[in-house]
């Protein structure tokens, strides 16, 4: 067995503990945002999606990757694919267990809604929500949402209506 | 960026068009940044936005692969005059009813509302079907694109619901918004030139045939709403061709003013 490793295998060891720039406790492989590094005609490429279509943060993403290589003297160029879509589901457990842990409510899996099969807040009582969002802080399951869209594109917000406390829930996508 | 120029392709002005709904529409949210009339809500409807602009970005990107001679997605974005968009009239209105009494100050939650479900309930359907479109990357793009623009549809769908069917006012608003814009959404059923083009060579979708589940979604989301639906008028918009309403040139000049008196700046 040799340990020699190839200059792709090597630049990927070293992106692997990139974390997320918004989300700094979980990285960016595990987010499914990293998704290759390879060989291309020009040099090292290393593939990485997009989460919302106009996440802001994936400039910061391209010079985290960069700067990242360029730290251990490789130079990359940084691709940006689009198929497949980026999906919460590619999310790994122990990165789901890292979000509740760091507050934010991680997504469900994703069930492709029906157009139009929209549900309604309770503003005043409508009709009854489908999912069960937990509180990442106690885990109660008495919790509402108090708005579609959060901090961040990924997000939304909700409130725990047993300890009271305000919470994010990472939307899936 | 990662676009590739596939076998078969999109009419770049089919990609314009997609584009420039999206551009214009995320440009006119984008104006109740700081504004809206809750916390939450100015929140959404930036957020909103930054999809929609997004998604304006990735096709503008694959529109300038496909023109070259040193076109960009800025170039398409903010270089180019009110002749040359395509976007559909609906998404240029400012935001009050224009044919109602009932609007307060310029900007009218109600009508933002409306705008963004005729749309998004529009696009839902669309997006769905360009997945399958021959041309790969606006595959790709549409793909993404349908994520969000049912998590729109969700979010308008569900204010036109508690405003619809809220207090009298909220009611009266909702209905008077409701009744100036969707005569605009008649333009979505007539194809254009582009359109037909796409739909031709296997990259667009005919949008004509999505008429009746359009209807099944605005029918439904409207009687859950207490809302009357206005009887079909005459008239039929002819953004997508480029004749525009009097409004797009000022959306563009606040949009484009930057880039036009500081060509190729960066931040």
């Amino acid at each position: 067995m040799t340990t020699t490793l190839t200059r792709a295998e090597q630049a990927w060891q070293l992106l692997e503990g990139l974390s997320d720039p918004e989300i700094p406790v979980i990285t960016l492989r595990e987010l499914g945002i990293l998704r290759a590094v390879r060989e291309g005609a020009d040099g090292l490429e290393v593939v990485i999606t997009p989460t919302y279509s106009g996440c802001p943060a994936m400039g910061q993403i391209e010079d985290d990757v960069k700067a990242t290589l360029a730290a251990a003297g490789l130079q990359a160029r940084v691709v940006t694919q689009l198929a497949p879509a980026w999906t919460t589901d590619w999310m790994t457990e122990a990165a789901r267990e890292k979000l509740r842990a760091y507050g934010i409510a991680p997504p469900h899996a994703c069930a492709s809604e029906p157009p139009g099969g929209a549900s309604v807040v309770k503003f005043a009582a409508r009709s009854a929500k489908a999912d069960v969002v937990h509180c990442p802080q106690c885990g109660s399951a008495n919790t509402t949402e108090t708005s579609h869209f959060g901090s961040t594109a990924c997000k939304a917000l909700y409130r725990c209506l047993d300890c009271m406390e305000p919470f994010d829930y990472f939307k899936p996508y | 960026m990662g676009a590739q120029v596939t076998a078969v392709t999109a009419p770049v002005d089919y990609l314009l068009h997609l584009a420039d709904n999206a551009l214009i529409l995320g440009q006119r949210n984008a104006e109740w940044c700081g504004h809206g009339p809750v916390l939450e809500e100015d929140i959404a409807l930036s957020n909103n936005s930054l999809d929609l602009i997004g998604q304006a970005r990735l096709l503008y990107q694959h529109a300038a692969t496909l023109i070259g001679k040193g076109a960009t997605e800025d170039t398409l974005a903010y270089f180019r005059d009110v002749p040359d968009f395509r976007n559909y009239t609906l998404c240029e209105l400012p935001h009050l009813p224009l044919m109602s009494a009932t609007a307060q100050g310029d900007r009218d939650f109600a009508t933002t509302i409306a705008r963004n479900f005729l749309y998004s309930a529009l696009m839902v359907l669309a997006w769905e079907q360009l997945q399958s479109s021959k041309d790969e990357q606006l595959a790709a793009i549409a793909a993404k694109s349908l994520k969000e623009a049912r998590y729109h549809l969700r979010h308008s769908r569900d204010w036109l619901v508690r405003l619809g069917d809220g207090t009298d006012e909220s009611h009266a608003r909702m209905q008077a918004a409701i009744d100036a814009l969707l005569p605009y959404t008649r333009e979505f059923w007539v194809a254009s030139a582009h359109e037909q083009a796409a739909q031709a060579n296997g990259s667009g979708v005919d949008v004509t045939a999505l008429q009746p589940d359009w209807n099944a979604i605005v029918d439904a989301a409207l009687a859950e709403a207490t809302l009357k639906r206005p009887a079909d008028s005459a008239f039929v918009p002819t953004g997508k061709q480029g004749i525009h309403s009097e409004h797009l040139g000022f959306v563009l000049a606040e949009m484009q003013s930057l880039a036009r008196q500081h060509p190729g700046a960066n931040w």
